[in-house]
């Protein structure tokens, strides 16, 4: 508990010289506002706009939790699919090598035709660009049973469901896990780069992304930054929230979800 | 002990094992194993050891010979055979009542007799205290008893124990010794013991068969007379003594062939 205060303390402290050092170069560079606005333009901005950024924050953070939920569920699936045989892995793995690959920008203004703008598309970027780490970890735990626990299963006649629900899926847990904390981090910045391009069906009204680019157009540099930091509060959320799920879901026995301030 | 008449519990008939085109792991090995007999097998690295259990429990065939336990093939007999690996193998997200349920649960064992045994099992190893505590908070003797009580929770009549009890400290290792003595009193099943450690082999076997390696291959066997039961008395007895001589030096003979 002692570690957690102090390392709280010290991010605090961090923070706080930030904002000093932004404060000092605006009376120093004698900065316009609508290139650089002060700490208190920016707390006013979001006092002022409280309940539109909640708004913007809100869609995101729908659009991710939806496109991270459809990764971990389909995912899971196409690993199960992977952990098959070797020669399926060796089939099928070049193609989520080019899920990783494929720049979602490139992508993005396709999906927009094809499925149109609005929360629908968005999500659909944030579950193609965070599917491949939850498939390429999940894999991994379903494949890298001790030989040993495989022998004992066989010694007593299990079928193969019993091999793949009482073994090979308990075990590949921590590993989903591995995955789905890469891949919440993605799917916040997914959504976000999404909504740069499909953001919104509707003028003035979106989520972070499309909020950012319609103040930036506006001039209204205190609401972007608004914006910016909503948009790490919401990836940090996600951050905590997955280990949080896997403290709870590990801890009893699983060693590395005993101490994640160790991580 | 004298060999118990009748059908042998394991019939090994001119087996080799080779993997791939290698050098034979095992070249043409023949033994037979007596219901209820203790065998200990030893040897250096590389002599084959634990492919003889692989062999035993149709985990791996051969490639030559043949092999029978209690007349049928290692498959069509695996119902009563139970295996105990070196590490505990145990289920790292299920405690220590649920991992030795594991076999009843795979063998589809109601729920009402699964509870029952499990509860008897605990009694039996001493560990009822910790029936639900996860593998990684029990010491490295306590989750070997979890792995040998799942691996008598079937009841088998044959029991393969591969260096069981290797990465253990010596006085867990004696005590696990005694405990094994005592339970295969109550139980009566034949036990293949593979070992690294010469103390063990003499303590716990009626017979011990010395492999040499390259390839695999039987140097020596040894009948153990030490009068039963055997406590820890007998460690210090000077029979003891001269099996432990003996076996070692048969152990060197292996290797500087």
């Amino acid at each position: 508990m002692k570690t957690h205060a102090m390392s709280a303390i010290n991010a605090l402290a961090v923070f706080f010289a930030l904002v000093a050092l932004w404060q000092i170069i605006l009376w120093v560079f004698h900065v316009p506002p609508f290139m650089l606005p002060s700490p208190w333009a920016v707390t006013q901005a979001v006092g002022r706009r409280f309940p539109s950024l909640l708004n913007s924050l809100a869609i995101t953070a729908e659009e991710s939790a939806g496109g991270l939920a459809a990764s971990v569920i389909i995912g899971t699936l196409m690993a199960l699919v992977f952990a098959q045989s070797r020669w399926v892995r060796k089939m099928l793995y070049p193609y989520t090598l080019l899920l990783q690959t494929v720049p979602i920008i490139a992508i993005a203004p396709l999906i927009l035709m094809w499925v149109g703008a609005g929360m629908g598309a968005v999500t659909l970027i944030a579950f193609i660009i965070s599917l491949a780490p939850i498939i390429a970890n999940t894999t991994q735990g379903l494949i890298s049973v001790d030989e040993n626990l495989v022998n004992l299963f066989v010694m007593h006649n299990a079928s193969r469901g019993q091999l793949l629900f009482k073994l090979r899926l308990p075990h590949a847990v921590p590993s989903l896990f591995v995955g789905i904390r890469i891949a919440s981090g993605i799917a916040v910045i997914g959504a976000i780069t999404g909504e740069l391009y499909a953001g919104s069906s509707r003028v003035g009204e979106g989520g972070l992304g499309y909020s950012i680019l319609y103040a930036s157009s506006q001039l209204q540099t205190d609401y972007l930054f608004a914006l910016v930091f909503a948009a790490t509060v919401l990836g940090f959320s996600f951050f905590f929230i997955v280990m949080f799920l896997e403290w709870y879901f590990l801890h009893r026995w699983h060693e590395s979800a005993r101490a994640p301030e160790t991580e | 002990m004298t060999p118990a008449p009748g059908v042998p519990e394991i019939e090994f008939r001119g087996v080799s094992k080779k993997y791939g085109s290698g050098q034979a792991v095992l070249d043409s090995v023949n033994l037979n194993v007596s219901k209820k007999e203790f065998v200990s097998v030893i040897g250096p690295s590389g002599c084959g050891k634990s492919t003889i259990l692989k062999l035993i429990s149709g985990l791996t065939a051969p490639t030559a010979g043949s092999i029978l336990v209690d007349g049928r093939t290692p498959k069509d007999a695996r119902e009563t055979i139970s295996y105990v690996f070196q590490d505990a193998t145990l289920l790292p997200w299920r405690t220590v009542r649920d991992n030795i349920g594991l076999s009843l649960e795979l063998e589809k064992v109601p729920n009402g007799a699964r509870e029952s045994k499990i509860a008897s099992l605990l009694e039996l190893v001493g560990l009822s205290h910790v029936s639900k505590a996860y593998p990684r908070e029990l010491s490295g003797g306590m989750r070997m008893r979890v792995s040998i009580a799942r691996a008598l929770a079937t009841n088998p009549r044959l029991l393969l124990l591969d260096e069981p009890f290797a990465a253990l400290d010596e006085m867990s290792r004696d005590r696990l010794n005694e405990e094994i003595l005592r339970l295969r009193a109550e139980q009566e099943w034949t036990a293949v013991f593979v070992t690294h450690s010469v103390t063990e082999a003499v303590f716990l076997a009626d017979r011990i068969v010395v492999l040499a390696p390259n390839p695999g291959r039987i140097h020596s066997v040894f009948s153990v007379d030490l009068p039963s039961p055997r406590t820890s008395a007998v460690r210090t007895s000077a029979r003891f003594d001269a099996l432990v001589a003996s076996i070692s030096h048969a152990l060197r003979e292996t290797l500087a062939e």
